[in-house]
């Protein structure tokens, strides 16, 4: 996909209005995944925002996120970065053999413990 | 009185105590928990895409059977609670998705976010009241110093959930406080501990679990309290040497309803 509309698609299903962000930061100050990340939420807004998109949708960051809505909660002005880095997140995975987790792989990561809320939550983040 | 009940895939499984002290608990308090019929797994996360339906069906249709008897739905797992809360959100606030979602389930009768969606912990707050808690305490938690872990998903985003101050929350620490303990207040407690990313990347997990188990021992917590499966999980894989149990088992104890041979 050309990036004008990988921004429009992206815009239309996170419906997040990037252009309301003012830069102060926050979304990353109170992320528990920065340390992680390569692109932190506040460079997502501003790449999605600038149609800079490409770099985003190879990097890892995309599978840091935590799903922990810190950013969404905490945004002085609404802007809710989780829902723009599934957007852009979702534009990778929904394409062909794109998946990021598949089910042969899940054996592999388990412990006796781990509890089934952890393995259906990973395969709704990480595949389609 | 009677409710709706949606215990989840994990309560089924890993977290059966979770389950059952729920049961067991509320019988104590006189509610009857009614499980939802042929209930289907929530799927763990919400997805936050408006043009993605199908994943959220299974709240939808739990929904619905709830609205259809006439009773509230309650949950236990944080996991369920968000995701049919965050569910039942979008059915009531975006007419699009709505109608999206009633013609795809090709039913004769629409569902637009009618239904009462209760945590076990509002429910016990909110309908029943912690001062008639305290009166059915037969086992008084006295001198146990407490933390509540509430993680992300009981309170956040919180225009949604509703349960609490999502930056100060009191629903856990007043629960405690009604058993006969004493709750201990920590910063983390609303903090992420890491949850589904512990399958790809455990270091990541670890770090973010680490940083809880510290911050509510620094405060003097001698045990930690939670409604999640997947925290549990993390807290406790991630070397939590204080005990880690839900907040079911904490009321079966003061209530008299815990029985030593409860282990899985």
């Amino acid at each position: 996909m050309e990036n004008k509309y990988l921004k429009d698609e992206v815009v239309r299903i996170s419906g997040v209005d990037p252009k309301k962000c003012m830069r102060c930061g926050k979304c990353t100050a109170t992320c528990p995944s920065f340390d992680e990340m390569e692109y932190h939420p506040h460079q997502f807004v501003y790449m999605v925002e600038s149609g800079d998109i490409e770099p985003l949708l190879h990097s890892e960051s995309l599978y840091k996120c935590l799903s922990c809505f810190a950013c969404v909660d905490r945004c002085p002005r609404g802007v809710e970065p989780a829902k723009l880095v599934e957007a852009v997140k979702l534009s990778v995975i929904r394409q062909k053999e794109s998946n990021r987790l598949k089910a042969d792989d899940i054996a592999k990561y388990l412990d006796s413990d781990m509890p089934q809320q952890a393995i259906v939550s990973a395969f709704r983040k990480y595949s389609k | 009185m009677k409710v709706s009940y949606f215990p989840g895939c994990t309560l089924k499984n890993k977290a059966k105590d979770l389950d059952r002290y729920t049961y067991r608990t509320a019988e104590v308090l006189g509610v009857a928990l009614e499980e939802i019929e042929e209930w289907q797994c929530c799927g763990g996360v919400f997805s936050t895409a408006k043009d993605e339906i199908a994943s959220k069906l299974s709240s939808v249709r739990a929904l619905k059977a709830a609205y259809k008897k006439g009773q509230p739905l309650v949950t236990v797992c944080s996991g369920c609670h968000n995701v049919i809360k965050q569910t039942n959100y979008v059915m009531q606030n975006d007419r699009d998705f709505a109608d999206k979602v009633n013609r795809y389930m090709a039913e004769e009768d629409a569902y637009n976010g009618e239904t009462d969606v209760y945590n076990y912990l509002e429910l016990l707050r909110d309908v029943i009241g912690f001062d008639k808690i305290k009166e059915k305490v037969v086992n008084p938690l006295t001198g146990k110093k407490i933390g509540a872990y509430y993680g992300c998903l009981l309170l956040r985003p919180s225009t949604v959930m509703k349960m609490d101050d999502p930056e100060n929350p009191r629903i856990i620490e007043d629960l405690i406080s009604a058993l006969g303990a004493e709750p201990v207040v920590y910063a983390n407690r609303n903090e992420c501990c890491g949850g589904y990313i512990a399958l790809e990347d455990p270091k990541s997990a670890e770090k973010r679990s680490l940083d809880i188990i510290r911050n509510a021992k620094a405060n003097g917590a001698e045990m930690i309290i939670t409604a999640c499966p997947l925290c549990k999980y993390n807290l406790i894989k991630n070397g939590a040497d204080i005990p880690v149990v839900y907040f079911t088992e904490l009321l079966a104890e003061a209530f008299g309803v815990k029985e030593e041979n409860d282990g899985e």
